[in-house]
């Protein structure tokens, strides 16, 4: 199976051959390094920008107003901060001219703990992307929806933010990319560049299908009665696996994938809720004004009457960076340890 | 600050067909007249802020002659800030737009009463949304020259600011990326440089002797002109224009020119008599080379002032924009 930084080159091969898409561009995205995590290799319309994430964007919107289709990658989201305003600009555009102008462009960016990056390679970005109006926001947990979304938000006329949890750009899938060959080394041939020179490499790309994973639609990846679990990107993997590994116990978990952090699925998880009335919310930014705070917000607004416990937000530690040590990063986001021990204890808990 | 290198040209003669000094005028004068009602019903309570480009028409009315007016990359794409009336009208627009915008009322065509007067937007016209926050449209503008390049024909990009926003990062960034060898952009990088930044003389602030030097390290084609006379604008623009529609490279020009009412509302937008006022010294040698009669020149903007005065009257009576619609055209949806 593919992984996520393979799924997601294959559904920028995709894109550019079928959905118009001109421009794929951002620091080192284009040859030799095709993206720090791979995921831009061979694409034919990637090139390298200038190390200016304020140009990045720019250049986006200026692709996007004259007609083009870019997809914009900031190396690092700790790097997209600096380009808050434009963001603004980006997802105002449309309401600011009354509907006159539109901007379908996607800007993609690695997201999360889990590689080591310690201050600066670590932050999450889904706080603070939700505060944007304007924009969809989109976080894969597995590569068939990295591909699935990708193709979506490549077919988006608004802007679409693309956020890449890092931890799992090299985690295979379980399901297959439709398309994608049955061996994992014939894949690997056909479309990783080779290590040193590069210059005459070029991918054999397999007969990729459409395949769109539709924006604002969640899932629910483990169905239970007794516990609604809701995540994203990094976490959710580690939802399910603490769901499963609780079952042993007579915990009965459902899990959510969220997928689209805006629009989001309110009806699947207000329908889980309603069903089990106990609701936890797990990502991985820091948890003062957390996204999953307006979760909790509107949970408690509107499903208060059916909740058997309070929701519960198990986030990462409102603390200014992610440490190097692994000590300091364990302790700083959710871990499997702490997600099971969440949801066991919200399980339990008794009016 | 320092002598601006200024073509030396001959005062006494008007190097353009009368038709166009004509219309350059009348271009001039409506411009004028527009914010002049602009101000007026900000200072009578109908409408919350005012700014605009007062001061600014010698510069402006013949860069919106000289445009390639159209819809997508064939066409020339303005990436203006907020003081480009001028422009607006010599590109053909029409006044009442602008005062609808400043009453913010439903019938605004460029924002539907969401955002500031002078915040002009037309797709139609391939005009980029004016932000306010400055110097953000340096950073955009190479994205359509891109695209531009890319079509093929002659559309360039145009880019405008002030000189006091050129301290901002993305003016740089402009001048970075519209100049990478063998990526060079089809952009027209302007500066009016009126030497202020709301209270804050640029003499303080800056230590180049020219912002159009900045373009020299990029190996950008630059110059330094007086946008206070229409006529020297006028062939300096044709000049740049031709040039980046040519050779598809970028140009920096920088145009000194005068702030009349100040920065905006919230400096007072009251007359500054120090400035020179480009509209009072063209009529000067207009009349002085019998091109329009004093007269002549003082009917048309009373002819202006009076539709004008009519059309804020009519706008005053418009309706608002419904409370509801604030959640219309949050996203764009497929036709």
């Amino acid at each position: 199976m593919a992984n996520m930084a393979q799924a997601v080159r294959m559904a920028l091969h995709y894109a550019e051959e079928n959905l118009g898409v001109t421009d794929i561009f951002g620091e080192d995205v284009g040859a030799p390094l095709g993206g720090v995590f791979t995921a831009t290799q061979g694409l034919k319309t990637a090139w390298n920008s200038p190390l200016d994430e304020r140009g990045i964007i720019g250049m986006a919107i200026g692709l996007a107003m004259a007609g083009s289709k870019p997809v914009a990658e900031i190396q690092f989201a700790d790097y997209i901060y600096n380009t808050i305003d434009l963001l603004k600009i980006a997802g105002n555009t449309c309401w600011a001219t009354h509907g006159d102008w539109n901007l379908p462009m996607v800007v993609k960016t690695p997201v999360g703990s889990g590689i080591r990056g310690s201050i600066y390679h670590s932050h999450s970005f889904d706080a603070t992307a939700t505060h944007i109006p304007g924009w969809k926001i989109v976080i894969p947990s597995n590569p068939l929806d990295a591909y699935g979304l990708m193709i979506s938000a490549c077919q988006e006329i608004n802007p679409v933010m693309y956020l890449e949890p890092k931890a799992l750009l090299r985690i295979k899938g379980e399901e297959r990319i439709p398309g994608e060959p049955e061996d994992d080394k014939l894949l690997s041939k056909m479309i990783d560049a080779p290590l040193g020179d590069r210059t005459q490499w070029k991918p054999q790309w397999p007969q990729l299908e459409a395949y769109a994973v539709p924006i604002g639609k969640g899932k629910v990846v483990r169905a239970g009665a007794q516990v609604t679990v809701v995540s994203y990107g990094r976490t959710l993997p580690l939802c399910k696996k603490a769901a499963d590994d609780l079952a042993n116990e007579g915990v009965d978990a459902e899990v959510i994938d969220m997928r689209t952090l805006w629009p989001y699925d309110w009806e699947l998880i207000k329908g889980s809720v309603e069903k089990t009335g106990r609701v936890l919310y797990v990502n991985e930014d820091t948890e003062v004004t957390n996204f999953g705070e307006h979760l909790v917000r509107r949970t408690v607004e509107e499903l208060f009457y059916k909740l058997m416990a309070p929701p519960r937000l198990l986030a990462g530690k409102f603390v200014p960076g992610i440490g190097l040590a692994d000590t300091l990063e364990m302790a700083s986001v959710p871990q499997q340890g702490d997600i099971t021990s969440a949801i066991r204890s919200l399980a339990s808990e008794q009016p | 600050m320092p002598k601006p290198r200024l073509l030396n040209r001959d005062e006494d003669s008007l190097p353009l067909e009368r038709e166009l000094l004509v219309r350059m005028h009348d271009l001039m004068v409506k411009a004028r007249v527009l914010e002049e009602r602009l101000i007026q019903m900000y200072k009578q309570g109908h409408g919350y802020f005012w700014i605009g480009g007062p001061g600014e028409e010698a510069f402006n009315v013949p860069l919106g002659l000289l445009m390639k007016k159209g819809q997508g990359p064939a066409y020339d794409y303005l990436h203006a800030h907020y003081r480009q009336s001028a422009t607006m009208m010599a590109l053909g627009e029409e006044p009442i737009g602008a005062l609808r915008q400043m009453k913010n009322v439903a019938a605004d065509p460029y924002s539907g009463g969401r955002n500031f007067a002078g915040h002009f937007s037309k797709r139609e016209w391939n005009i980029a949304p004016v932000s306010s926050p400055i110097e953000v449209q340096y950073v955009m503008a190479p994205g359509t020259a891109l695209a531009q390049k890319r079509h093929g024909g002659d559309g360039i990009t145009i880019v405008t600011g002030g000189d006091a926003g050129t301290a901002e990062g993305d003016f740089a960034s402009c001048l970075v990326w519209s100049s990478r060898p063998g990526n060079e952009l089809p952009l027209l990088i302007i500066v009016t440089n009126n030497k202020w930044g709301i209270s804050t003389p640029a003499a303080g602030q800056h230590g180049e002797t020219h912002v159009a030097d900045r373009g020299k390290a990029f190996n950008i084609r630059t110059k330094t002109i007086d946008g206070n006379d229409p006529i020297n604008a006028y062939l300096e623009l044709k000049e740049a224009m031709e040039y980046v529609r040519k050779e598809r490279k970028p140009f920096l020009m920088e145009a000194l020119v005068s702030r009349l009412y100040g920065h905006s509302s919230a400096s007072g937008a009251n007359f500054v008599g120090n400035e020179q006022d480009c509209l009072a010294a063209f009529e000067e040698r207009l009349e002085k080379q019998g091109i329009l009669t004093r007269k002549e020149m003082d009917e048309l903007r009373n002819r202006y002032t009076e539709d004008m005065a009519a059309m804020a009257r009519q706008v005053r009576e418009e309706p608002l924009p419904a409370p509801e619609t604030i959640w219309n055209h949050i996203f764009a949806e497929r036709k």
